[in-house]
């Protein structure tokens, strides 16, 4: 066994991330660099690694778990890789943890860093919604899986560079494909562009109520900040689907964002972690928010939030 | 419809953590637990589907004896019956070896359904459900929104990023792992806990599963280091209210 094969996700800027990782591990472990595409594999073959795999079977072609996961045994059967690398995308969180296991093998998921002990990487995952970071390692035979957390590595530490390729053409037989998937869809496009407000006041699960959600939106209306929320406000229908923050909704990068009553859990994290300044508001000093803030008031929402908005008003009384 | 939930007990969300002496877990002592959210969706599915098709729902939980009021709390909601696999170190297992555990306790059930949550709350790999769908030999989907019955099989909408879905239909037997959120989730009724006390809880012993060396492991546990320098404000509510304004004000100018 030998290499580090990264497995990209087609039409997925993460997937530079996790090429980046598995340059860092590569160096570590002193092994060469590779690379595979499930589809078309012309940008992957302007990077510096050694070799390309173009896996190409007309049954891949709209994704499958499945598919993917049969495809991807033979590849990593054939090529003998010590380390298997994946962007942790929806994607890959659907098909790798079954790859892994039908090698024997358990993913090391989400990781946020590595280092070297030796020529043996030890890994570095959060535990607890990020409260905690635990460091993994993999020991035995067989090659070793890890996906990688987005936004932490650097995908402009990949050099950029020519490559062999190489076609893989993986046995695939209709009948092992068991799902039949549909058309992927939008239920509505969004009226309310977050993208571009340079100002947001987001609300998360401190806020308990429907009722109390009042308490933030005049905060935010005094500061002229648009209102956003955390993903269970969302599912909870406090405020409309629209507003939400996180991967499962909009990126947003303003001036500055206020998290009131958010602990920060990733999936909210990288959705806001492009915003210039964050502002934190919550009493658990421990919260993961607090990882990300540049400035932070701990304490009870429900007495902070009104004494700010008070405090905001006055100060634009003032400046008139 | 004969549907197995797999849950998990987990540290509760807001109790304060500390590193367990060996620097290898937590100190479990003073920690409360509950149900971990994203099962407590998983297992809401499963009695809704239950109510509308008809069946039977086994909750399926690995733990040490705590996890026995997670279970009665699933039974008292209207899951018909429970195995508890008894485990004092789950947390010594990788997924591999935790969902080769479950695999094994559930396989003799023939379930047509088996639902989960698609990650846990305290571990988070997100990954037991897939696994488990592997070894078991069936066709699995991941973070799904909504499940429609159909004839033999069944018709689920995923949640792919940045707000697009997509509907997958899969044949029965199949795994699904449920997202956090997708419908209310109901209490238990006085009566629900009353009859919970009558049912049926298969105990397995975990540690006889005969279970491989883990391939992955946990080495250390430990804070964070802090990425950033966050300026925390301090005083009354009123004082740091008005300090943040000064901030917002005439630093990050924006009022």
């Amino acid at each position: 066994m030998n290499g580090v094969l990264v497995v990209l996700e087609d039409r997925n800027r993460l997937s530079w991330e996790a090429l980046a990782a598995g340059q860092e591990l590569a160096s570590i472990a002193g092994q060469p660099l590779m690379a595979a595409v499930i589809g078309d594999p012309v940008e992957a073959t302007q990077k510096k690694v050694a070799r390309v795999y173009a896996v190409d079977h007309t049954l891949l072609k709209n994704y499958t778990a499945d598919g993917f996961t049969t495809a991807l045994e033979q590849l990593v059967l054939a090529v003998q890789p010590c380390y298997v690398v994946f962007p942790h995308t929806y994607q890959v969180r659907d098909f790798a943890p079954r790859l892994a296991a039908r090698l024997g093998q358990t993913l090391i998921a989400d990781i946020v860093g590595m280092r070297a002990e030796g020529t043996r990487p030890i890994f570095v995952r959060q535990l607890l919604q990020g409260k905690l970071n635990a460091d993994y390692r993999h020991s035995g035979d067989g090659p070793c899986f890890v996906s990688t957390q987005a936004g932490t590595f650097r995908p402009e530490t990949v050099a950029a560079g020519e490559c062999d390729v190489e076609v893989f053409r993986p046995q695939l037989e209709a009948t092992q494909v068991r799902a039949v998937p549909g058309e992927r869809f939008r239920t509505s496009e969004n009226t309310v562009d977050l993208s571009s407000a340079p100002l947001i006041v987001s609300v998360g699960r401190g806020i308990k109520e429907k009722e109390n959600i009042g308490i933030v939106e005049e905060f935010a209306k005094a500061l002229g900040a648009e209102l956003a929320a955390s993903r269970p406000i969302c599912d909870n229908g406090w405020l409309p689907m629209e507003r939400q923050v996180g991967s499962s909704g909009q990126s947003v990068a303003p001036k500055v964002y206020i998290a009131v009553g958010i602990s920060g859990a990733i999936q909210h994290l990288v959705g806001m972690k492009g915003s210039k300044s964050v502002v934190a508001i919550n009493k658990d000093e421990n919260a993961p928010i607090f990882e990300v803030a540049d400035y932070g008031i701990v304490g009870d929402l429900f007495e902070v939030v009104p004494a700010l908005t008070a405090a905001v008003l006055k100060a634009k009384g003032n400046s008139k | 419809m004969k549907i197995v939930v797999a849950v998990k007990q987990v540290p509760v969300r807001d109790a304060s953590i500390h590193v367990s002496s060996d620097c290898k877990w937590l100190q479990e002592q003073d920690l409360s637990f509950e149900i971990n959210e994203p099962d407590a969706y998983a297992l809401e599915e499963a009695l809704l589907l239950k109510e509308k098709h008809g069946g039977e729902v086994v909750v399926v939980c690995a733990g040490p004896e705590r996890a026995g009021q997670t279970i009665r709390e699933a039974l008292a909601k209207g899951a018909d019956r429970a195995i508890h696999i008894e485990s004092d170190d789950l947390v010594k297992l990788d997924t591999f070896g935790l969902a080769r555990m479950l695999a094994d306790a559930m396989r003799s059930e023939n379930a047509d359904l088996i639902l989960t949550g698609l990650q846990s709350d305290d571990l988070g790999l997100g990954q037991t459900g897939v696994v488990l769908a592997e070894l078991l030999g069936i066709p699995h989907a991941t973070i799904i929104m909504e499940v429609e019955k159909l004839d033999g099989k069944i018709r689920v909408k995923r949640e792919l990023e940045d707000g697009w879905f997509q509907w997958v239909e899969l044949p029965l037997p199949a795994l699904l792992t449920i997202q956090s959120g997708i419908s209310k989730l109901r209490y238990a009724t006085l009566m629900g806990i009353k009859k919970a006390k009558t049912k049926e809880v298969r105990r397995v012993d975990g540690a006889s599963a005969g279970v491989a060396p883990a391939s992955v492991s946990i080495e250390r546990v430990y804070l964070p280091h802090r990425r950033k320098e966050t300026r925390i404000i301090k005083g009354s509510p009123a004082e740091a209210a008005s300090q943040l304004v000064d901030v917002l004000k005439f630093e990050v100018r924006v009022i």
